[in-house]
Order: structure tokens, then sequence, then C-alpha cells
């Protein structure tokens, strides 16, 4: 058998034994005990098919189709990075290329009395009992296929940890670069963001690609929050046409604690979010806000939960979507109210503009309430471009393109406005009005 | 500056204008009644460009050009202009961030430059005045929240900052109250120029009160079945539009 017809899946649990065997002592240590029980849950699942429910809609057959290295060497300087117009940032900013922390390119200006940030594998060296009590631990309960890849491979990404009653001033922006010039690359970055208990911090992890071959990103993200803490999350993914991404972010909250997630899907071949949130305390305060713009034929999936295991909390979510030519829209929102959780608020929604009869949208509002005094919305809503807004702007003057154009930026706008850091916001406000003037 | 001539329309394959023939010269006001369903608001449409109507025959010609195979904005930066009956609401586009997209298509239509940001805002301001719109109005969404007597208020604001040569006004009376009635009145007066030429549709008399027209049509049943002076509004408000149906089903 030559190697190109092994499949993906083997080739992985291979690769995964092969390393096992050079560990040496680290083989023992806690941490990859959990690497080697999340191997065996990825060797036992497989890569999902449609069968499963939770992947009824996206068909990961064309992104398992080829290999990919996923320790692909880049020499990636910053005069690289030019052609995809970063906007310099007041920021700590942080670069991973192809998987892989990169100092050279990264800038760290909060001072570590307010945060901690360094790269998984720097934290673990330095701490590996402290790395190891938050590693795996929001998602050992549900491993997917994806997710325990990662696990399973997990060895670098950022580690953040935010002392109590910290508030950082600056953003921290995360950088992750496939550099895809040379051949196929596959990562799978791993984040820790642990905020302690009345900490404030920002956050984006954008997403970028450099060059046409196909790039894989299999990322997990974990955020811990503590008692009155507020977190706000923005996940940007601006990739090539030959980017396949699948990510997991995984939150709990505790008591008192505000969450703010913003996934902006600009661009990308096929694009699997999962947003998973536990609200894991009381007056709890979780706000999903997303945003995605599929064009010829790509695939943008977002996957959210918003778990209420304790009473009195909120959660508010708000997605929205505009698909053109062939391009295919997954949403699925999982609200669950367990039983102790009375009082619970819970509000979501979905909108899509669809313009073409080629293109597709699914979505699918799932509650489970098990609590008998809670408030709970859902409400999807699929259409086209309103005719007759577009004639009252014609009448004006306003071309048909320019128009449109105005009509999908309002409507994008609601999102985008919710998004706090300013260079972020000011970059996808750019990002978008362009998109939607080029066609 | 506007020739109709013979012109046909008809939605989903109903004949609504059925051969109109009108003649407007620059300055000139000439309003058009008509009981419910005779064609006013589809021969407003249909001059505006809307898309949903079939024109089936005929011509209308402004100053020189053949406007019916042209797009709505391409007649709104000929100088052609409709205040809507029913102004839509869009939200997320403020009002003065889409009348700074229109004022700017226009010019480069036109081979203009754009107006920049102070220009703009200077003229804006003028022209807000002319109609009492509140700035903080400007800043709002398009129509969204508006009331009815907002909405009309704006749809003639917008008519200032675009200054058209030919205004159409789509039953903008309908759901003003006097003093609504009023500004709005004023507004349309204070834009009249002898280049400039009005069409006033409306069922009622009492706007023709406050924008006094040079000519009044009736129409009926898709056609101009009788035109006259300002005095055959008055005469309409009085006997109401009975006898005119009954002189033209003895003709027809």
């Amino acid at each position: 058998m030559s190697i190109e017809t092994i499949d993906l899946k083997t080739r992985l649990v291979a690769d995964f034994h092969a390393r096992e065997s050079v560990l040496n002592g680290e083989a023992s240590s806690a941490l990859h005990q959990k690497k080697r029980a999340a191997m065996a849950q990825f060797d036992k699942l497989g890569f999902p098919t449609p069968k499963n429910e939770e992947w009824k809609y996206s068909n990961v057959k064309d992104l398992i189709s080829v290999s990919y290295n996923f320790n692909s060497d880049s020499s990636l300087e910053l005069a690289d990075l030019e052609d995809l117009k970063i906007p310099a940032q007041d920021a700590n900013i942080v670069y991973f290329v192809n998987g892989h922390y990169h100092p050279a390119l990264s800038r760290i200006i909060s001072s570590q009395d307010q945060i901690t940030i360094s790269s998984l594998s720097e934290a673990y060296k330095k701490n590996p009992s402290l790395v190891n009590s938050y590693f795996n631990e929001l998602l050992k309960e549900d491993q997917d296929a994806f997710t325990s890849l990662n696990t399973a491979f997990a060895q670098d990404g950022i580690f953040i940890h935010i002392p109590d009653n910290q508030t950082v001033e600056h953003p921290v922006i995360l950088r992750f670069v496939s550099d895809a010039r040379a051949e196929n690359v596959g990562s799978q970055p791993r984040n820790i963001i642990a905020v302690g208990k009345n900490a404030h911090v920002k956050l984006a992890e954008a997403f970028r690609t450099l060059g046409g071959a196909r790039s894989f990103t299999n990322s997990v993200t974990e955020i811990f929050i503590g008692e009155e803490a507020g977190v706000e999350y923005y996940k940007v993914q601006n990739e090539s046409d030959n980017a396949y991404h699948v990510g997991t972010t995984q939150v709990r909250m505790l008591d008192r604690s505000q969450f703010y997630a913003g996934t902006v899907t600009l661009n990308g071949r096929f694009t699997r979010n999962n947003l998973n949130i536990i609200l894991d305390g009381e007056r709890c305060e979780a706000h999903m806000y997303g945003l995605y713009f599929p064009d010829g034929t790509q695939h943008v999936d977002n996957h959210t939960v918003a778990d209420h295991r304790k009473p009195n909390s909120e959660s508010n979510e708000l997605y929205k979507g505009i698909l053109r030519d062939k391009a295919k829209g997954v949403f699925n929102g999982k609200i669950f109210v367990r039983q102790d959780a009375q009082k619970t608020n819970a509000f979501q929604s979905c909108k899509n503009i669809v313009l073409s009869t080629e293109a597709t949208m699914n979505t699918k509002p799932q509650l489970e309430i098990y609590a008998d005094d809670v408030k709970c919305s859902h409400g999807t809503t699929t259409g086209q471009i309103d005719e007759e807004a577009l004639f009252y702007m014609r009448s004006r003057g306003i071309s048909r393109p320019e128009a449109m154009a105005l009509l999908m930026f309002a409507f994008c706008a609601d999102v985008v406005s919710q998004i706090k850091i300013d260079s972020v916001r000011e970059y996808l406000e750019n990002v978008i009005a362009q998109k939607l003037a080029s066609k | 500056m506007l020739s109709i001539n013979d012109l046909r329309a008809s939605i989903e394959g109903k004949e609504i204008l059925k051969g109109i023939n009108l003649e407007i010269k620059p300055g000139e006001v000439h309003a058009i009644m008509g009981p419910n369903g005779s064609g006013k608001s589809t021969l407003a449409s249909v001059l505006a460009g809307r898309e949903e109507y079939e024109v089936t025959g005929g011509s209308v010609v402004f100053e020189g050009k053949d406007i019916l195979d042209m797009a709505p904005e391409q007649r709104a930066a000929e100088g052609i202009f409709l205040a809507f009956q029913y102004p839509v609401e869009i939200p997320g586009v403020t009002t003065i961030n889409f009348l700074k997209t229109a004022v700017n298509e226009i010019r480069k239509y036109r081979g203009e430059n754009p107006l920049d940001a102070a220009q703009f805002l200077k003229m804006v301001r003028e022209k807000a005045k002319l109609v009492s719109m509140n700035d903080s109005l400007l800043k709002r969404a398009l129509n969204e929240g508006f009331s009815g007597g907002e909405k009309k208020r704006n749809e003639i604001f917008q008519m200032a900052v675009l200054e058209p040569k030919l205004a159409i006004l789509d039953e903008t009376d309908s759901g003003l109250d006097i003093d609504a009635l009023r500004i709005v009145s004023e507004g349309v007066n204070s834009l009249r120029s002898p280049e400039r030429a009005t069409i006033v549709v409306t069922h009622y008399q009492r706007l023709l009160d406050y924008i006094v027209p040079d000519y009044v049509h009736v129409l009926y049943k898709g056609r101009i079945v009788k035109s006259g002076p300002k005095e055959l509004a008055l005469e309409l408000e009085e006997k109401g539009y009975d006898w005119i149906k009954a002189e033209v089903e003895a003709v027809g």
C-alpha cells in the first residue's frame, strides 16, 4: 500500500504511537494520560460522517481526502505578511505559524503582573501542574473526533492566565497563520485562557492563510471565567479559498461573570465553529454574535451551545449570514436549561439573506428545558434582499449594486457594532464593505 | 419637459394604465386626481421606474430622452424624484449616510466630483431647515420608527437635497395632520421655480389649498378623462367623482 492511499485517520493514529514511543518519562505524565485517552477516543470515533447528527449538513469527506504536513517548517517573516494587510494594533500580539509559536513576530506589551501570556509549550515546561490543571478540563465530558484529535496532538498554542482583580487594558490578539505556500499544511493549536475572579480581558483569534495549497486548522480554545470576571472573545476567520477549519471554543462561566463572543467568518473553503458555553454560575450573562459570508462553493457551519446549569442567568444569541452563489450555511443552536436553572433567560436568533437560488441555509434551533420557570425564545429567518427597500434607494439615484451593498452592510451592522476591540471592528468594517461591494 | 404619449402599463397581466397622454412644461404644477383604483399611484410608480409594472405601450420622453428603458437610479440622476406614499423603513442605514451616497452617485452620473463631508453637511443643514427636519432624525436609521408626518417630511427633505427637475408627490398628504401638511407644503412651495415641474398625485383637494396647481387632471379607469384649471379640484371636492364617472360611462 503506497503512502498516499493510507487514509488520514490511520496515518494520524500511527503518527501518535510513533511519537509516544520516543517520549521516555513524559509518557507517564498526567497530561500525556489525557492525550492517550483522547487518542483512543479518536480511534474509536473516527472522522464524522453525515450519519452523525452533529455533522448531518457538514461533510468532511473532502477535508480528509488529502494528507497534510502537521510539522511543516515555515520561513515566514514579517515582510511575508504584507499582502495580508494586517492593521497595526495597540495590543498584545502573538503569532502562531502552522500552529507553532513565532516569537520574532510577537509582541507583549502588558505587564506580567496583569497577565501571563506564553506559548503552551513554554508554560508547560515552567509549570506542568498548572497547565495540567486546566488542560482538557472543560472538554473531558464530551470529546468529539476533532477535539479528541486536537487533545491527542496538542503541542502549542497560547496559555493565558489573568490573576484575580486584574483588568487587562490592552487586548490580546492571537494571529494564526497557515503558511501553505509550499505544501498542504495542518495545524492543531490548543489555547488555554484562565481568567481569575473579577478579572477582565478582551481577546481575539484571527486566522489567515498564505499561499494556495490546502490548509487544515483544527483548533481548540478552553476559556475558564472566574466569578465576576468579564471576557470578550472574538474569532475572525479570513482564510484562503483552500482553507479547511474546524474549531471548538469551550467556555465555563462562574457566578456573576460576563462573556461576549463574536465569531466572524469572512472567507474559507470549509468552516465549522463550535462554541460551547457552560453557564455554571448564577447571574451570568453570555452573549454570542456571529456573522458569515460564504460565496462560491464555500461552507460555513456554526454550532453553539448555551448550557444553563444554575439559576438566574441569561444567554443571548444573534447569528447573521449572507449567502451567495452555491454557498452552504449551517446554524445549529442548542439551549439547555437544567432542572436547577430556574429563572433562566435564553434568547436565540439566526437571520440570513440568501442571494442565489443555488445557495442553501440549514438552521436548527434546539431547546431542551428541564426547569419550569424560564423565559426562552428562538427564531430564524431566511430571506432575500427587500425589493421595496432596493427600489426606494434606487429611486434616489443609488445604483442597484451600491444599494445592495448598503443594505447588506446595514444587515451586518448590529453584529459588527458588538465588537469592542476598535482595531478589529474597523478592520471588519473595511473588509466587509469591500466584500459586499466586489460582487 | 415631460411628454407622456399613449402610455400603457400592466401588473400581473392586468392593464392599469390604458393610454395616458400628458404634457408638462418647466415651472408647472399638475395635480392628478381620481377615485381609488384609477391608476394614480401606478402612473407615479411607472414614471419612477418601479419594475413590477410592465410598460406595454406608449412613450415617456423627459428632457428629450426616452426614459422607459432607464433604470430607476438613472431616472433619478436625470432629475426625476418620487416622494413615496409609503416611505420605506431601512434599519441600519442612517438618513444622512443614505443621502450622501445618493448625492454622490448622482454627481458621479453627471460627471461631477463628489462632495466632501463638510460641503455635504453644510448643504444638508440648509435644506433641513426648509422642512424643519431635526438633526437627530438625520442621524437615525432611515425612516425607522419615524411617525407618519416625519416620514413625509423626510421625503420632502430628500427632494430638497436632490433638487430634481421633476418632482412627483404620490399621496403626500395621506396620513398628515394639518400642521404637518402645512410644513410639507411649505417645503414643496419653497422648491418651486421656473425650471422645475411638479406632479401632485392626490385623492383629496385639501393639499391643493397649499400647493396650488396650474392644471388638474382626473384619472379614471387608467385614462385621463378630464383636465382643467385649479378650479376643477374645487368642483371635485364639492361634487365627488360620480358625475365624472357618469360622463365617462355616457361617452364610453
